[in-house]
Formats: C-alpha cells, sequence, structure tokens
C-alpha cells in the first residue's frame, strides 16, 4: 500500500517534538522465513521507524555480522523483488526505511526502483554506496516517487560539505557515529556523539547516530547528543542466533526503556 | 586518455560511488596525487627509484621464432623482467611515494594472484612502512608461495572469508579496513578501478609502460606498431601500455579471460567504488570470474577501458583456457620467455587472430605484464589432466 510522502519525517519530528527519543532499528529482508514476523514484532515493541536491509553481494560497508545475514538471505533466494512483495502485502503502522547498495537501484533503473519501494509501501530509502556527487538522479527518481532519501554524515565530513548533505537529505540525518563498517564496539566512540552534536547545530531534521551503537547503555549515551539511534548489528547478531521475532521485540523493548529513561 | 575532471568520469564511466566516510580521503588522495604530479621533485625521485630499484627501462624484444611462425611481427614489452617480475612494480613504487608524501605510515592492499600484494609488500619493506595484505581464502590456498613472499616481505596477510572468497572480496575488506584507518592509512589499490582518483591515478603510474614501449618500437619498426595487445583483468597493464599509443594510430586490443569478460559479456553497473561494465545477474548481484589465471578472476573492468570500449577506441576479446595454455607452452618453446597466465592471454588472442584481422606482415606489440614462475606447478596440473 502506498504511504503519503514525508511520512517518515513528520512521523519523526512529531515523536521527537513530544520529547520522545527516537529508535530505529535494522533487520535484514530475508535472512530467515521469518523475518516479516520480526519486522511486525519490532513495530510493536517501541520502534518509531524501521530500516529493512536488501541484501548485496559485496556489502562494502558492513561488517561481518550484517555481511553473513546478506550472505544467508542471498543464499535462501532473496531478490528486491521478494521483499517488496512480501512488504506489500503487509500493513505496519510506523514507516519503513529500506537499506540496499546502489548497484540494485542502477541495474532495475532508477525510476522502476523507486516507483516499486513506492508501492510496497516504502517510505524512504539510504545508500550508503551513493554520497552526494552521485546522487542525483537517484535524488530525482526519488522525490518523484514520494520517497525520502535518508542521507549519512560521516565524523570525517567537512561543516560545509554536511550543511550541504543535510540540506539534500529527507525523513532524518544518517549520523555514521564511528569511522568503521557496521558492527558491534564493546565501547561508544566518542566520535558518535560528536557527530550528531555538530549535526543538531546544522540541520532541523532529525538526527539519528548509527554504526557502532550496540547496546541499550550506548544508545541511551548517544541519545544525550542525538535525537535518535539506528541499532543493526546487536540486532541481527540476536536473529542469527536464532532469537526469533519474540527475542528480537524483548531487545527492543530494552532499548527502548533505556532511551527512554536516559541510563 | 586524458584526465578524468573532478567528477572521475570516462565518459558514463567512473565516478566515487564510497561510502560518506571515504569521500573525504578520496578528495584528499586526488588533491595529493594532483599536486606530485606536476611535481618536477616527485617525478624525479619516481624515475631514480623506478631505474636502480625496479630496473626500468625494461626492454622491447623481437620474437624471431614465433614471428615466423604466426607471419607477424611480434614485439614484447617485457615487464616480466621488472622488480618482483611484473608491472605492478611501477604503481606501487608510486603510490608508497605519494602515501609518503602524505604523511601515511601504513599500506594496505588486496591481492587476487598474489602479484600486487608481494609488490606492495616489496614497496612497504623498501620504505619502512607498516603492510596488510587482504587475500581470499580461496586465492591463499591457490598461491601458498605468494602468501609466504609477502610474509617473508614483512606483510601481514588476511585471508578473507567472506563472499566468494576471491579478489572482489578481497578488495571489498581492503574498503572496509581504509574505512576505518583512513587517518595513517593508505589504501594501494592494484588497478585502474575502484574509486576516483584511481583508475586516473594508477593509469598515469603505468604510462611508463607504454611511453617506453613507443619510444623503443620507434626505434625498432621506424614507426608505431600496427597492433598494441595486453591482456585486462582490472585491466592496469593494458590502460598504461594504452595511454602511449592512444592518441596515434596504432590498433588497441585487450584481452579478457573469457570466463571474467566483463566487457563481452557483462552490464554497466556500479561496485567498488566505480561505475563500470560488471559480471551480475538480474537483479544486480555481482556474480563471481572464473578464469585459469588468478590475475584476471575479476568481475569488473577497469572504468577508463569501458569507455575506450564504448568509443571504439580499443577493442575487447576474449582467450579461453584451452588457448592460453597452448600460447604459454608456444611462447616458451619458440623464444625461450615463459610468460605469467595473465599476458598469456593477450598472446593466445594475437596467435588466433594471425593472418586473419592481423595481417599477414603486420607489427604487434604485446605487452609481457609478468613472468611465469609463480603459474608453473599450476601449469603442470593442468597439462597433465586429460581436458585442461
Amino acid at each position: 500500500m502506498r504511504i503519503e510522502a514525508g511520512f517518515l519525517e513528520k512521523r519523526l519530528r512529531q515523536a521527537r517534538d513530544a520529547g520522545r527519543k527516537l529508535l530505529v532499528p535494522y533487520v535484514t529482508g530475508g535472512m530467515s522465513e521469518d523475518w516479516v514476523h520480526v519486522v511486525h514484532a519490532v513495530s510493536m515493541a517501541g520502534a518509531d521507524a524501521i530500516e529493512i536491509g536488501i541484501p548485496f553481494s559485496d556489502p562494502m560497508i558492513d561488517g561481518p555480522t550484517v555481511q553473513s545475514a546478506s550472505a544467508t538471505a542471498l543464499e535462501r533466494g532473496t531478490t528486491p523483488t521478494g521483499i517488496l512483495d512480501a512488504l506489500r502485502r503487509e500493513e505496519f503502522d510506523l514507516p519503513l526505511v529500506v537499506m540496499t547498495y546502489y548497484n540494485l537501484i542502477f541495474r532495475a533503473g532508477h525510476r522502476r526502483f523507486a516507483e516499486s519501494l513506492a508501492e510496497a509501501g516504502v517510505s524512504g530509502a539510504i545508500v550508503p554506496d551513493l554520497p552526494l556527487e552521485e546522487s542525483g538522479e537517484w535524488c530525482e527518481h526519488a522525490d518523484r516517487a514520494g520517497l525520502e532519501t535518508v542521507m549519512l554524515v560521516a565524523p570525517s565530513t567537512p561543516s560545509e560539505r554536511a550543511e550541504l548533505i543535510c540540506a539534500r537529505s529527507r525523513g532524518f540525518v544518517y549520523a555514521v557515529g564511528v569511522m568503521g563498517v557496521t558492527g558491534e564496539r564493546a565501547q561508544l566512540a566518542s566520535s558518535a556523539t560528536t557527530v550528531a552534536r555538530r549535526l543538531r547545530g546544522i540541520t532541523d531534521l532529525p538526527v539519528c547516530v548509527g554504526v557502532g551503537v550496540s547496546t541499550p547503555e550506548q544508545a541511551a549515551e548517544v541519545c544525550r547528543e542525538a535525537d535518535g539511534v539506528v541499532v543493526g548489528s546487536a540486532l541481527v547478531r540476536r536473529l542469527a542466533e536464532g532469537v526469533g521475532p519474540k527475542g528480537a521485540a524483548s531487545f527492543v523493548t530494552e532499548l527502548r526503556e533505556a532511551i527512554d529513561s536516559g541510563r | 586518455m586524458g584526465t578524468p575532471g573532478p567528477t572521475g568520469r570516462f565518459g558514463e564511466f567512473g565516478g566515487r560511488f564510497v561510502p560518506e566516510s571515504l569521500v573525504p580521503a578520496c578528495a584528499e588522495l586526488e588533491a595529493a596525487f594532483a599536486s606530485a604530479w606536476g611535481d618536477p621533485a616527485f617525478r624525479a625521485e619516481l624515475d631514480t627509484l623506478l631505474g636502480s630499484y625496479g630496473g626500468r627501462p625494461t626492454p622491447v624484444t623481437e620474437c624471431h621464432r614465433l614471428s615466423e611462425r604466426l607471419g607477424v611481427r611480434v614485439l614484447l614489452k617485457r615487464e616480466d623482467l621488472a622488480h618482483t617480475g611484473s608491472h605492478k612494480i611501477n604503481n606501487v613504487v608510486g603510490q608508497a611515494l605519494l602515501a609518503r608524501r602524505m604523511g601515511k605510515h601504513r599500506l594496505v592492499a588486496e591481492t587476487g594472484a598474489g602479484q600486487h600484494g608481494v609488490a606492495t609488500a616489496t614497496a612497504a619493506a623498501l620504505f619502512g612502512m607498516e603492510c596488510v595484505v587482504y587475500m581470499g581464502e580461496l586465492d591463499t590456498l591457490r598461491q601458498e608461495l605468494n602468501v609466504f613472499r609477502m610474509e617473508l616481505l614483512g606483510a601481514q596477510v588476511m585471508p578473507v572469508r567472506g563472499g566468494s572468497r576471491t579478489l572482489k572480496d578481497a578488495v571489498n575488506e581492503a574498503l572496509r579496513d581504509w574505512v576505518a584507518t583512513v587517518e595513517d592509512t593508505h589504501y594501494c589499490l592494484g588497478s585502474v578501478m575502484g574509486p576516483h582518483p584511481y583508475p586516473w591515478m594508477v593509469r598515469e603510474l603505468q604510462r611508463v609502460v607504454g611511453d617506453e614501449a613507443r619510444s623503443q618500437c620507434r626505434d625498432l619498426l621506424g614507426a608505431d606498431p600496427d597492433w598494441v595487445v595486453a591482456c585486462v583483468g582490472g585491466g592496469s597493464n593494458a590502460a598504461g601500455t594504452f595511454a602511449g599509443f592512444a592518441d596515434g594510430g596504432s590498433r588497441l586490443v585487450g584481452v579478457e579471460a573469457a570466463g571474467g569478460a566483463a566487457i563481452s559479456r557483462g552490464v554497466p553497473g556500479v561496485v567498488h567504488g566505480m561505475k563500470s561494465y560488471l559480471l551480475q545477474d538480474e537483479a544486480g548481484q555481482i556474480a563471481e570470474a572464473h578464469s585459469v589465471s588468478a590475475g584476471l578472476d575479476y568481475p569488473g573492468i577497469g572504468p577508463e577501458h569501458a569507455h575506450l570500449a564504448s568509443i571504439g577506441r580499443a577493442r575487447y576479446e576474449q582467450a579461453d583456457d584451452a588457448e592460453v595454455l597452448e600460447a604459454f607452452r608456444l611462447l616458451s618453446q619458440t623464444e625461450g620467455i615463459i610468460p605469467a597466465l595473465e599476458p598469456a592471454h593477450a598472446l593466445a588472442w594475437v596467435v588466433r587472430a594471425a593472418g586473419r584481422e592481423i595481417e599477414t606482415g603486420s607489427s604487434v606489440l604485446v605487452t609481457l605484464s609478468g613472468r611465469g614462475d609463480k603459474d608453473v606447478a599450476q601449469v603442470r596440473e593442468l597439462l597433465a589432466s586429460p581436458t585442461p
């Protein structure tokens, strides 16, 4: 079912303005038979939006956990079309954001891919290997399809460039918390709070920090500066270990409680 | 073959499709290379090193017996005689000098067969730098001796267990390392691929092959050769060779492995930071390449080759494993030169085309990008098996 344009940003702004910290869990599409149940379970456990990974054979910015989940999904025969077909059949009470690599978009064609996401009820897209300079054609078609393209800012991004990226971002701004690939870290990098603080001085869009945010404590810590967090590998690892929809939901509930209480 | 401009484009190909974390590093590298390449002191230091350490200039050898056999005049640009046994040294010495100039003291590299890994480890030893080489786990098993060579040179070899466990996965892993270490680390990419500025920078560092060959051909032939032929995986020796001849009248031919023929069998796509021809499925998942030569087992090709193909300035042909083995033996027995399996692809096409597309009596320059020592054990096994 097609979603009204701007749903992602609207929802996140409403929540933020009501004093709520934002929680965006990430699930690799197709990583298990019950992945759609996982998305439902997580959506009812305190998420504000859900990021769904469409797996790519060469996930350059992903660490071992998401790499392995992507490989499992591909071995199971997962395709972009299959994931979108599954989502189209469902209804969710919160915005969905697809995270995928640019070649899958390029291969399908910008317009076709953007349309197929919108028709499947997806609100936004994150394409980590499509930096600002290369994003023009995709953004044009995404805008036209009513799809919000979330742009990323890294700790290494100079301020002037960060302003341009924020101006082009829709939905929220994805602040990359650490110089490195996705994956769990024992401690929250100092760059996670630094980049969030910088961005909040630049943009009025919600700022969510992802990459290297692994535990409820780290999520709470980063939320002292950021509007919200994206938690990927920590959830995907639990799913790969077989916790299923229930276990995923209880982890997301823990994250929710931690960012609500600030501890 | 000029400079690609700030967007790093060769026609519609190339670009800089990297995570935001790496964009500043690529921009910094682009600026550093542009400045170094325009600096006579940097060029002089590189030339001196390539001479006294790298063994340049490498000769061009006229192949009298092979020429007689084929009815065309075959000349070989002898990169097999460069230090470490292939053209890879030209690129790594240049990049290591640049890394030092940028204040970076650690090199990371990807390698397939091990040639680029050995060359990078060599340059790191020469400059006293730390070196980590990523190599697909399958390749570490197929090329055990090169793993040992790299370790002997003081490098750390990291087997890559993700994906197909070959070269394309080693590139991913090297990029992942670089994202986390970019402050003190230079990614010493081995071919004319990856995000801008690599395709341009590596071609410029390899153009010494083509520039030398052109002047050597003029001495020998009194003119440019009718044909210039080189093998293509990512395409660095071909790019360097073509760069010396592209503004002349020679016909340029790149020869891909039949199982890794990105231009003949691929479609445009984006991976490893660049837009180029790629072997991929309907959904855009990258396919694995298969060839007798690990150095050509790459599902993509440098973006400038994609451009040269699209404008018709170069053509790209294929050679299959059987004819490559035949060419490998032929050069060994007619000229006493054991080629690496990679340039044996270029030779195999010349053998097939001589007297047909290549008219009898024409002159052909083939870049012999490396020597075959690394391949003899594998070739012995292949020749012993009934159907290679």
